[in-house]
């Protein structure tokens, strides 16, 4: 029984992790066609910002995320500004500039703090027992948070007049533009919203997890996944597959022995396999070609 | 006697019409030469081992190319093809004593039934969705590496594999050798009627099937050919570092293939291959930098496509030549006029 409980907590979180990455790199793709590979570099960003912000100059650890966060999102839009932009129209130079500059956040990361596990204080301890099965509240003070982060952002994808404006020009770029959209304001604000996304999920997620810096390597690749299982440009899709995915991974973690090996391999043979029989995904949008 | 007199004159003409009349093609020369008379130049084991190593992964590269960069099919796990190949290379030589020669191309066989099997579903899935599945594919197998050790050494990789030949001067002679046969060879089959048909793949699928082609079956093909030269390349990895490890296999691999072939110009074979040739000795001569050298590698790279987004060795081209309006031959781009048609150029 208290198996069933560890599945269930860790599933829990490590889906919603993915649900608020996957978001952000959706939102980024539907909008400006840019498979940010960075994604997760971003996250990395704001994970050792905190670290630094709370060590080196001795803040209390919330107003550490906050600058964390915005620090990130200017990091993001000066990024897209200066680098992304003005080849955005070749999606092959975009994609190998999205890698160079995960390269480069990686590089700098371990150039700043070395390549040491580092790690961060929890924002509360403590834990209470479900069936013998310890839950600390920092993990279920994570998972508030992701769900309400959620809430949020889909307040200001469906009721505001930017959200809108998001959403169209997802749907249709040149049609969004006739209509009086800056497209590239867009593309710009809703960089800086998906690497907000990150930087968040990075704030939340750091009292949980090891500070290294390849440590944006194993969320990249399931948070693709997860975009790619719920169906490119689909939030419904991309919060489906990442608890999808989220569970598949703690069920062959915590059933089979040697399960951390291939927890991966489990959960990407389980997207490969919807996407046979689904070629768009669960949820997915289907792009009007671009020709 | 006077046959071979006709085809040295024969060659001596097209030399000098077709070969020296182009930069591009007087570099190609200029290429093969220096790959081939390199180890005259230097006997340094590292210079020779940095070449050595450019040129399996100028294979890999042009591969990539070959695959992704003509039909379009965005391939995100070619690491795949590389580490399918050196894992078997390995593994046929240690456990059935296959010597180089036999386990290097029974390795891209293996190879290419890894193409088929990523291919599939690629002829249900586009762009984005099929960029990011093939990403998974190698991570999957190194899932499997790691979950069983006592077959494929798991983190440590198999070591104790024949070495290719008993010299390094040898080793870089035969691997440089096939590196320029096997590009040669891809060159020409993007030259060809297939390649055509790879091209226009990638500008419009559904034109080509319109046009009556069998597109499942050349995109199925091209998986295939991409599988077998990358095969090919993690063979001779295999057998030239003596160990095939899952660093054959890792993420970063993939990615940096994909670095090479773009920086270099997608869609050209040459493009990846001089990429390969540039970015690899130059990293490993930046270790003077130290722990600065990929974070000048990344910057080195995004500069570049900031400013030539078609690939640097594209852009380089196109500045030293020009394509004649009316008949499409190439120039040089200092003449007035086209060498053939005698046409106003620009």
């Amino acid at each position: 029984m208290s198996l069933v409980v560890d599945i269930i907590i860790s599933g829990v979180i490590s889906g919603s992790i993915y649900a608020l990455l996957a978001i952000g790199f959706s939102l980024i793709f539907g909008v400006a066609r840019i498979v940010n590979i960075a994604h997760t570099a971003f996250y990395m960003v704001a994970a050792y910002c905190i670290y630094a912000i709370t060590n080196y100059l001795g803040w209390p650890v919330v107003p550490a995320m906050f600058i964390a966060v915005i620090f990130s999102v200017i990091l993001g839009m000066v990024t897209y500004k200066l680098l992304l932009n003005p080849i955005r129209e070749h999606e092959g130079a975009v994609l190998i500039a999205t890698i160079a500059i995960a390269m480069i956040f990686e590089q700098i990361m371990s150039l700043i703090f070395t390549g040491t596990f580092l790690s961060v204080p929890k924002l509360v301890e403590g834990f209470f027992a479900v069936l013998g099965v310890k839950i600390f509240y920092q993990q279920l003070l994570t998972l508030c948070a992701a769900l309400a982060i959620m809430l949020v952002l889909l307040l200001f994808l469906f009721k505001t007049k930017f959200g809108l404006a998001i959403r169209s020009t997802a749907q249709d770029r040149e049609v969004a533009n006739l209509m009086g959209i800056n497209e590239s304001y867009v593309a710009m604000i809703t960089m800086g919203i998906s690497v907000g996304l990150a930087a968040v999920t990075g704030a939340i997620v750091v009292p949980l997890t090891i500070l290294e810096p390849h440590m944006w390597n194993p969320p990249l690749i399931m948070m693709m996944a997860v975009v790619v299982l719920g169906g490119l440009g689909s939030l419904k899709g991309s919060f489906v597959g990442a608890f999808i995915l989220g569970f598949a991974e703690a069920f062959v973690v915590f059933v089979f022995p040697m399960g951390a090996f291939f927890k991966g391999s489990v959960a990407l043979s389980i997207m490969i396999l919807v996407l046979i029989i689904r070629p768009e995904g669960l949820f997915g949008v289907y792009f009007e070609e671009e020709r | 006697m006077k046959l071979i007199l006709f085809y040295l004159r024969k060659l001596f003409a097209v030399v000098k019409n077709e070969v020296i009349v182009l930069p591009s093609r007087v570099a190609v020369i200029f290429f093969f030469l220096f790959i081939l008379l390199l180890p005259f130049f230097t006997d340094d084991i590292y210079i020779l081992r940095i070449f050595t190593l450019a040129s399996i992964f100028a294979i890999f590269a042009a591969s990539w190319d070959l695959l992704s960069g003509f039909t379009g099919q965005m391939n995100f796990g070619h690491a795949l093809f590389f580490g399918v190949g050196a894992y078997s290379a390995a593994l046929l030589n240690l456990h059935l004593q296959i010597p180089p020669w036999g386990s290097i191309p029974l390795g891209a066989l293996v190879g290419v039934a890894a193409g088929l099997i990523i291919g599939i579903p690629s002829l249900r899935l586009k762009k984005t969705y099929l960029a990011l599945t093939t990403l998974a594919f190698p991570i999957i197998l190194l899932g499997l590496v790691f979950t069983f050790p006592g077959f494929t050494g798991g983190e440590l990789g198999i070591s104790g594999i024949d070495k290719l030949a008993p010299t390094r001067v040898q080793e870089y002679y035969i691997i440089a050798v096939l590196m320029l046969g096997l590009c040669t060879i891809m060159w020409a089959i993007t030259d060809s009627n297939t390649g055509i048909i790879f091209h226009a793949i990638r500008e419009d699928e559904i034109a080509v099937r319109a046009s009556g082609v069998n597109t499942t079956r050349y995109k199925l093909m091209a998986f295939c050919l991409s599988g077998f030269f990358a095969g090919i390349a993690g063979g001779l990895y295999a057998h030239f570092m003596r160990i095939a490890g899952p660093s054959t296999l890792e993420v970063s691999l993939s990615f940096q293939v994909v670095i090479w072939a773009i920086f270099g110009g997608a869609a050209t074979i040459y493009g990846p291959i001089a990429a390969v040739f540039f970015l690899y000795p130059l990293v490993e001569f930046m270790h003077v930098l130290k722990d600065y050298r990929i974070l000048m590698f990344a910057f080195i790279v995004l500069l570049v496509l900031l400013f030539m987004p078609d690939g640097l060795f594209r852009w380089l081209r196109d500045r030293v030549e020009e394509e004649c309006p009316r008949c499409k031959v190439r120039n040089i781009a200092t003449r007035k006029i086209c060498r053939v048609c005698t046409a106003q150029l620009h």
